[in-house]
């Protein structure tokens, strides 16, 4: 027992556990000048690119699997798995030549066939994927021969190329799902034909990626090892940063921006991104059913520059559109109330207030439901200041857990104003008005509008672009006049980069390939 | 002995039952499944998905499903964590959560035992005072906020340490975690510890030994020092209770990838199977250490055992 034993004795027991204990692994971890540590806030739900529906999960997946398609460091579209391609003149039929020396992980040859194999597993119920009506335009998905691919469409679908870049439509070795079964992406069975291939994943800690020997473009991979960092807490990760352990974050939490900014000025990059924050409206129940006047109302006592300013603070732009600015080939149309000052919007609102049968003895009183988070808390109090301010009305707000909350909405029964946002897919407008639309999982609102679908419709039988966006911007003004949901903000991305990450590039996507970096040589 | 350990054992299955079945349905009655997400998924998708993990059938059905496959030793697929099995999450979590528990600890009773006897000892003194006041800010400041101080003091100021988990050195990144979690319970131990060290001190048989001309370094070590750990001791069980529920919070500052963090994660993703698989090893866990704190009590104190 502890008394029989001397007290140096026992000093030296703890001791030697200690260091025991501690000493647990072998030491691995020095910080390499081949190593990239990029932080991202949570695990990969799975790297089966067919399992998986986070953003995490695709920053992940752009670094180990290549599509037909891909992105330069800067977003511009260019020639991935696919040497080049040819569009027949109806835009119904793609035709894309692989690269001969495209190849595996483990030296196999990337084949159109793998690409059908993927697209097909993608569809397929069983594989219940999220991503699965992502491409429910393709009808038809042939391999000609190793090396020829072709994609017959249903309709026109402009953005088809852009969908070829997300993981989801990437390759899958039908060789290794044999194999290795439902474990087959994990490390040292998932097969690769991207830049790196994956060694490592420590859930909750880290994703080891490894340079990818037999990839067709490795004499330009700079970085021999990337460290995908799990870290959940934004302050942790800036602690990691500021301490050297991180090279890029994938955030920087909202209090500290000014202090980085003012400190870290010159490794900040900050930059539009297709990300939509906005309000959405129970449309199912009273009282924002049927009462376009009320929501409208709602919407323009929103002073949006003011939000941007005082409450994001970090270079957000203020949202008169659905789409946001910045997307290719579309001119995002926007509130007719865009041009007016804040005074003049308050009132045309507090008329449309009046017209919706609201006034001081006889306030609006809503709820509404945003899940816990600083940022989303002083939003709210805001708008809930701004409601009062210029229309009276008396809005209550409830914070929920995020679950919670998606639960509410989805039920459509209790919720009356609620907290969403949508991120692009794909760098086309139908990214943003797609989800509006009556049948779509994510039309959280419940919008139905004939109208709208119906020009949704003859936007996608459009062949030529300047005619499908002319339908488009028609849809959006449509919506936009029947205010389903309030648009807010659009994000802005925002990373610390260390001065010794070369090749950095911002794009509207946020999409940085590790294999488009460098590291400067250590001083 | 050997029969009250049995008994103690056997009461434990009914608690561990009641756990499991309470745990089962809190869990499955939170509001939210696991597959819901902003980026909702098509009716459709998510029917499958549902199907494929049974989250269709009714409610006494998984759990007779889930019951069935505990018996077998299977805690099923994680949710959250599509490519892994809860036992594989358990088996790579627990090792860490456990290191940094048992570090913890030792650093807590090493520093708690010898604070406190000291304090004892000079009663009343200056040192006296100053510890005790570090002891009582040490469990008044929550770990959450003394974490993030640390972390900006010795890795990011000083760079001694590191600030993180993944891809730090060897054994420099225990360091603040261990003292992170340790810390309430050096504060703890202490003023237990002080408390009955005067209490045992003022004894008629310590007054004996000292007139039997002992010096005090002996009375303490032979005389003293077991009786006064007998709180200490029972204070154990909870003690690891509350590093176990510290360690939550200290691998979701830290970015420790132990269970603490799955149990968080899981519970915030409602990934069902990991969430449960976490209470029922910890549940398990727990009663087996106070099990073991009562035998281990026995064998100090025979009275226990008599009764």
């Amino acid at each position: 027992m502890l008394c029989k034993m001397k007290i140096r004795q026992y000093l030296l027991l703890v001791f030697t556990l200690f260091a025991v204990l501690a000493c647990g692994g072998p030491d691995d971890a020095q910080l390499s000048s081949s190593v990239l540590n990029r932080g991202i806030n949570s695990d990969p739900e799975s790297l089966d690119a067919h399992k998986a529906r986070s953003l995490q999960a695709a920053d992940v997946l752009r670094d180990l699997g290549e599509g037909l398609v891909s992105f330069t460091a800067t977003g511009e579209m260019t020639a991935g798995a696919a040497a080049s391609w040819d569009v027949s003149d109806d835009g119904l039929t793609y035709t894309f030549r692989l690269r001969p020396d495209a190849k595996w992980s483990n030296g196999d040859t990337v084949t159109a066939a793998h690409f059908v194999f993927g697209i097909e597993r993608l569809v397929d119920p069983g594989t219940a994927a999220f991503y699965a009506q992502f491409v429910s335009e393709i009808a038809e998905i042939e391999a000609v021969d190793d090396q020829t691919l072709i994609i017959r469409l249903a309709r026109p679908t402009p953005y088809l190329l852009s969908l070829l870049t997300h993981p989801a439509t990437f390759p899958m070795h039908p060789g290794s799902l044999a194999e290795h079964g439902d474990s087959f992406a994990r490390p040292g069975s998932l097969l690769s034909n991207g830049a790196y291939v994956l060694t490592e994943w420590v859930p909750g800690s880290v994703l080891t990626l490894r340079r990818n020997t037999h990839y067709w473009n490795n004499a330009n991979t700079a970085i021999d090892e990337v460290r995908h960092h799990v870290i959940t807490q934004e302050m942790t990760e800036l602690a990691r940063y500021r301490a050297g352990e991180i090279d890029i974050t994938d955030s920087v939490p909202p209090d500290s921006f000014e202090q980085v900014k003012r400190e870290l000025g010159d490794q900040l990059y900050v930059a539009p991104y297709l990300n939509l924050y906005y309000y959405g409206y129970n449309l199912t129940k009273p009282p924002f059913k049927d009462s376009p006047e009320l929501r409208q109302a709602l919407s323009m006592a929103i002073d949006r520059e003011l939000l941007v300013e005082k409450v994001t603070g970090r270079g957000e732009t203020p949202a008169y559109s659905w789409v946001p600015p910045g997307i290719n080939n579309y001119e995002p149309t926007v509130f007719s109330y865009a041009g007016l000052s804040q005074d003049e919007r308050n009132q045309i609102a507090q008329s449309l207030y009046k017209e919706a049968g609201y006034s001081a003895e006889n306030p609006l009183q809503l709820e509404l439901r945003y899940n816990t988070s600083d940022t989303h808390r002083r939003m709210a109090l805001a708008i809930q200041s701004m409601w009062r301010d210029a229309l009276g009305v008396e809005a209550t707000l409830i914070n929920e857990e995020f679950q919670v909350l998606l639960a509410n909405i989805q039920g459509r029964e209790i919720t009356q104003v609620f907290r969403s946002s949508w991120v692009g897919d794909y760098n086309d407008a139908h990214t943003f008005l797609s989800i509006l639309q009556s049948d779509n999982a994510a039309n959280v609102p419940g919008y139905r509008s004939e109208k709208f679908d119906s020009l949704m419709q003859s936007a996608a039988e459009q062949a030529d672009l300047d005619r499908r966006r002319l339908y488009l911007e028609e849809a959006e003004r449509e919506m936009l006049a029947d205010h389903p949901a309030i648009p807010i903000y659009f994000y802005v991305s925002k990373h610390l980069v260390s001065p010794r990450v070369e090749g950095w590039g911002d794009n509207v996507l946020d999409y940085h390939y590790s294999q488009h970096l460098s590291l400067k040589a250590a001083e | 002995m050997l029969r009250y350990t049995l008994l103690r054992l056997l009461g434990a299955i009914p608690t561990l039952l009641l756990v499991i079945v309470l745990a089962f349905l809190m869990v499955h009655a939170a509001p939210g499944g696991p597959f819901d997400d902003e980026r909702a998924l098509p009716v459709d998708v998510a029917a499958n998905i549902e199907a494929a993990y049974h989250l269709d059938e009714p409610l006494p059905q998984q759990l007779g499903r889930y019951m069935s496959g505990l018996l077998r030793g299977d805690l099923g697929p994680s949710f959250r964590y599509r490519d892994y099995t809860v036992a594989e999450l358990i088996a790579s979590g627990f090792p860490l959560s456990l290191r940094i528990g048992l570090l913890a600890i030792m650093l807590a009773l090493l520093v708690g035992v010898s604070v406190g006897t000291v304090a004892a000892l000079r009663q009343g003194s200056m040192l006296d005072r100053v510890v005790m006041a570090f002891a009582m800010t040490g469990i008044s400041i929550p770990v959450f906020v003394v974490a993030p101080v640390l972390v900006l003091l010795l890795a990011v100021k000083l760079q001694w340490l590191p600030a993180g988990w993944s891809g730090s050195p060897g054994a420099a990144k225990y360091v603040l975690p261990v003292i992170t979690l340790a810390l309430p319970q050096i504060a703890y131990i202490a003023r237990l510890c002080r408390a009955s060290m005067i209490d045992v001190l003022g004894q008629d048989f310590i007054r004996t030994a000292r007139a039997q001309g002992l010096g005090i370094k002996t009375i303490i070590r032979v005389h003293a020092l077991k009786p006064a750990m007998l709180p200490v001791l029972s204070y154990m069980g909870p003690a690891i209770a509350a590093i176990l529920t510290g360690s939550v919070v200290v691998e979701e500052v830290f970015g420790i990838p132990g269970l603490g963090q799955f149990f968080v994660r899981g519970a915030l993703n409602r990934d069902y199977t990991l969430v449960l698989g976490i209470v029922i090893f910890y549940a398990t866990l727990i009663i087996a250490l106070n099990l073991i704190v009562d035998i281990l009590y026995g064998v100090i104190d025979p009275r226990v055992r008599q009764r």
